[in-house]
């Protein structure tokens, strides 16, 4: 009984927050807030897999958000919803809040397959090149996105708003709350269930040494594709659940930057650290929508204090410069991020007591 | 068709001179430190703010001056300047991270944050307005048929070969350059030798930073239009081209700059350009697998 009740805790949570959201007490921008720490955890948690577990430097995390996003997006538009370019819809919009999970699914499993692209190369490259050929996945994958004007190009695609209401008609809940805390606790049950089990200790045996795993029979190349392939499945979850939450996308959100963001949370939680991800993931996501407050206070500060001119306003441009400093001011105090390769549990043995988490 | 061919090459010629020149400085870092400086797309975009600034700053100041001696002041300055850049990045960011022997990719996360600190800082401080580089000397055209070319277009891509050799003649026949190999052989055992690591780990600094300060320059006489986010994605295919090219060896930087400058012309002149990076990334991606160090790269074998 006390084994279970960090996870009560949890979906007690889990039922306050959607219930507070129903009945209005919290409004849609925290709700947006709360949304989007779910997909960051998703994103960073995945990216775990191959960047803290495997050791490598993959970086085009971004490139497999989007093909999530838009396979569930068309999908989902093309499946429920009348549209210029699909027509009238084949199944009745009643029929999308069962088949949301069937279409967030397929746009991970597309994912999970063009993670092969990635996957394969790393068969006989690691290191550095591997890096390059996953920047150049994330290239490639925009700019396929921005040639195909049957899905808008690069004026983005859009029309999932349609799918969330129609959702809302059948049973009037914010789903799309409930599906992200769905996913949220789906990945982070599924890596915890990946890095435990024999693949999880293949691909840290991969990281130490992997002239030497090969030696002790790892089959190291099934190793990776599975590694790969669950990574990118994932942040195509991610992806496709960003498209219904925003219900537009176009192929500019997932370039470098969003990339970019997906490393630092890694880095900054710990690699090989699955509670890291969390923990940094909430607190990324934190930061960047307090600094949307705490910008306009500086700004009034200094000007109250004289210190720069009456003509200058420091905008929310600051808010890039700012993060990075706070980062790489972290990076200099404690180089190994918050967590190291340790989790919650082993710095806090007593919390086992609480929870059972396989 | 010829003279089109012909025309093309040169245009390739140059474009891909910028990208060696910004990739010799992605490769030296690399090579010395097998660190990947994400900001040098960066350091490249203040060195043509730098050189903006210094040109207005001499075309007002300095009345009646001709054109040239603005331009030979200008360049070295900035080459200068934009070296104290990368230098300062050096000194604040990667040495003490280096010193506490924190795992290579914190560091390289470190560098991709410095850029993204130098690119909005530059957009917070100056703002969004799009700056237009002053014409510091009169452009001269020579018609040969009907492949004309132009004065700026002669002095890029000469430049880059020179800076190449330059390099080239450093890395391989100077004590310096011995040093800087002799690290990147065995950081170990170099400062037992007595070599000042830091010391050279600076000089590598310099050099990279003040060829990406002349790209700079070379960039903004060119395209003389600036804004803060020019070098991020020059940047990048700059990483790929000295990938492309087998990262860590000069060769490879300077001709994985031209492959990418050829690649992309050749695309833009037969296909429509928005398909330029989808085709020029998937053929360096092939050439990735097939050759997966890089050109002049050489695959290091692993002791068991």
């Amino acid at each position: 009984m006390q084994r279970l009740s960090i996870p009560l805790m949890l979906t007690l949570l889990f039922s306050a927050l959607i219930a507070a959201s129903q009945t209005g007490l919290i409004d849609l921008y925290i709700q947006s807030v709360i949304m989007f720490i779910g997909i960051n955890i998703i994103l960073s948690s995945s990216l775990n897999i191959v960047n803290g577990y495997m050791g490598e430097f993959a970086c085009g995390h971004a490139a497999f958000m989007a093909i999530g996003a838009y396979v569930a997006s068309i999908l989902n538009v093309w499946l429920f919803t009348k549209d210029k370019f699909f027509g009238s819809p084949l199944l009745p919009p009643e029929m999308a809040i069962y088949c949301f999970p069937l279409v967030l699914m397929a746009g991970g499993t597309v994912a999970a397959f063009a993670g092969m692209l990635v996957a394969i190369p790393s068969f006989k490259t690691r290191g550095d090149y591997l890096a390059i050929i996953t920047i150049a996945a994330n290239f490639i994958v925009t700019s396929t996105i921005i040639n195909m004007s049957a899905i808008g190009g690069a004026r983005g695609f859009m029309g999932m708003k349609k799918i969330v209401f129609a959702m809302e008609d059948v049973v009037d809940l914010p789903w799309m709350l409930i599906w992200v805390i769905i996913g949220t606790v789906f990945s982070v049950w599924l890596i915890r269930r990946y890095v435990s089990s024999t693949y999880g200790k293949g691909i840290i045996a991969i990281h130490q040494d992997e002239i030497a795993a090969e030696i002790m029979g790892v089959n190291t190349n099934r190793m990776k594709l599975t590694a790969f392939m669950i990574s990118s499945g994932l942040a195509g979850l991610a992806g496709a659940l960003f498209a219904h939450i925003l219900g537009y996308i176009n192929p500019g959100s997932f370039g470098i930057l969003k990339s970019t963001e997906c490393l630092v949370m890694v880095y900054l939680g710990g690699m090989g650290s699955l509670s890291g991800s969390v923990i940094s993931a909430i607190l990324f996501t934190l930061l960047l929508e307090g600094l949307r407050f705490v910008i306009p206070w500086i700004d009034a500060g200094l000007h109250w204090l004289n210190l720069i001119p009456d003509a200058y306003e420091i905008s929310q441009v600051w808010k890039w410069v700012i993060i990075p400093l706070i980062l790489v001011l972290l990076m200099q105090f404690r180089p190994e991020g918050i967590m190291g390769n340790k989790e919650l549990s082993d710095i806090f043995p007593r919390l086992r007591k609480w929870y059972q988490f396989k | 068709m010829l003279e089109s061919i012909i025309q093309n090459l040169f245009n390739a010629l140059q474009w891909g001179s910028f990208y060696s020149l910004i990739a010799l400085g992605y490769t030296l870092v690399y090579g010395v430190l097998t660190l990947i400086n994400f900001a040098h797309g960066d350091i490249f975009m203040v060195g043509a703010y730098i050189a903006f600034f210094l040109a207005t700053f001499f075309l007002g100041s300095l009345q009646g001056i001709p054109g040239w001696v603005t331009l030979t002041i200008t360049i070295p300055l900035t080459m200068v300047l934009t070296a104290c850049v990368g230098v300062a990045l050096e000194r604040i960011a990667y040495r003490p991270l280096r010193r506490k022997g924190a795992n290579r990719l914190y560091v390289v996360i470190t560098a991709l944050m410095c850029g993204l600190i130098l690119e909005n800082g530059n957009l917070a401080l100056l703002g969004a307005s799009r700056k237009s580089f002053p014409e510091m000397i009169d452009k001269v055209v020579y018609t040969i048929g009907s492949v004309s070319l132009t004065n700026l277009k002669i002095a890029v891509i000469v430049s880059a070969v020179l800076v190449f050799i330059l390099l080239q003649f450093i890395v391989t026949q100077t004590r310096i350059g011995m040093a800087m190999r002799a690290i990147s052989y065995d950081k170990f055992a170099v400062p037992l030798m007595g070599i000042p690591i830091d010391a050279v780990i600076v000089f590598t600094f310099v050099l990279g930073s003040s060829m990406a300060g002349l790209a700079g320059v070379l960039y903004s006489m060119s395209y003389p239009i600036l804004d803060p986010y020019m070098g991020a994605l020059i940047g990048w295919k700059a990483f790929i081209a000295a990938v492309v090219g087998g990262i860590g060896d000069i060769r490879g930087a300077f001709l994985g700059g031209f492959l990418l400058g050829f690649v992309e012309i050749l695309v833009v002149a037969f296909f429509p350009s928005t398909f330029r990076d989808l085709i020029a990334f998937s053929i360096l991606l092939v050439i990735l697998i097939y050759k997966p160090t890089g050109l002049f790269g050489v695959a290091k074998t692993t002791k068991i």
